[in-house]
């Protein structure tokens, strides 16, 4: 198998160091071996355009189709085109990364409702399990 | 009067005093010095502050003493900057008991404890009572079996109300008597400076 994810124009990637971090953005031109131009668009994702290292970035399946070095208001309109906010918020990724948020702000006696909810469903699976083999 | 100093007569309102309206000056005077309690500058401390986030009704995680790791509902701080807090004692065993902050998790879990009446449940209550069967020298090295704390009538009574208004509240919150009879403990992923309370 080879690689599926790449550094192009128009890859969606997710930033995962700095201040940005944790958001969306798009990348529009290739700098050099370390860094890479990307924009939000700025008025969707709210990252500007700017030169950021693949260190900080995180590629997803997602891509856009634009020209290399688009403009910010053609980069808006293919993200609209590819409805790439409702894509991306489909994927288990950014479940997994919301669910995680949520986890973390989890008052003391959310999490005990927590614990209790999972012992409950791993009590009734492990009963639907037990009335599988029998 | 260089290098004499007599006591009683320090200030020209006291000499005054010490030798009255007949003009004399006192006739006793006392041949020794009687040490005299230096000045102290020592402050008087107050009370702490009790933190913002600890208010009647607050669920709190205790960190030391013997009850450690319980969930309780403080509900009020004393004038010593104490916390009284109430396990209740029917669900997890800490009786009405002071404890101090800062040994102490404040959880944002908030109980309305404004019908639970501890009006009367001072410091003072607190107080230590030298007990009547105290055990002598020759009990403490007979190697027996330690006698059980003695709980006196008036405290269990006082429980007994407390805990009846407060079980009233912790009721109505479906899971929150479970959740104040469980202990509280890391886990291996836990990262308590991260975590939210």
């Amino acid at each position: 198998m080879g690689f599926s994810r790449y550094v192009e124009v128009g890859r969606i990637v997710l930033i995962s160091y700095g201040p940005n971090a944790g958001s969306l953005a798009t990348v529009i031109d290739i700098v050099d071996q370390n860094k890479c131009l990307i924009d939000g668009p700025e008025e969707i994702t709210g990252v500007s355009r700017q030169v950021i290292p693949y260190r900080r970035i995180a590629l997803t399946d997602l891509t856009v189709k634009i020209q290399r070095n688009a403009r910010a208001k053609q980069l808006k309109s293919a993200w609209k085109e590819g409805d790439v906010q409702a894509k991306w918020e489909g994927s288990s990724w950014a479940k997994k990364l919301e669910a995680k948020k949520k986890r973390s702000g989890l008052s003391d006696f959310d999490r005990f409702k927590v614990m209790v909810a999972k012992q409950q469903k791993s009590r009734i699976i492990a009963k639907k399990m037990k009335e599988l083999k029998a | 009067m260089v290098g004499v100093r007599v006591l009683g007569i320090t200030g020209p309102k006291k000499a005054a005093k010490a030798a009255p309206a007949t003009g004399k000056s006192a006739r006793y005077y006392p041949a020794d010095d009687i040490p005299r309690p230096k000045h102290s500058r020592a402050k008087k401390h107050n009370a702490p502050k009790v933190r913002a986030s600890i208010t009647p009704g607050t669920v709190c995680i205790l960190l030391s003493g013997r009850f450690r790791g319980k969930r309780v509902v403080c509900l009020k701080s004393l004038e010593s900057g104490l916390l009284l807090v109430s396990g209740p004692y029917k669900v997890n065993g800490v009786p009405l008991r002071r404890v101090n902050q800062r040994y102490v998790i404040a959880t944002s879990t908030k109980l309305d404890v404004s019908k639970v009446d501890v009006s009367k449940i001072n410091d003072a209550y607190f107080a230590r009572v030298e007990s009547a069967n105290k055990e002598g020298e020759e009990e403490f090295f007979a190697n027996d079996a330690p006698k059980p704390a003695i709980v006196s009538d008036q405290r269990k009574a006082d429980q007994k109300t407390v805990d009846a208004a407060l079980m009233k509240v912790v009721e109505s919150t479906p899971l929150l008597k479970n959740y104040l009879g469980s202990n509280f403990s890391l886990k291996k992923h836990d990262r308590p400076h991260k975590m939210v309370f």
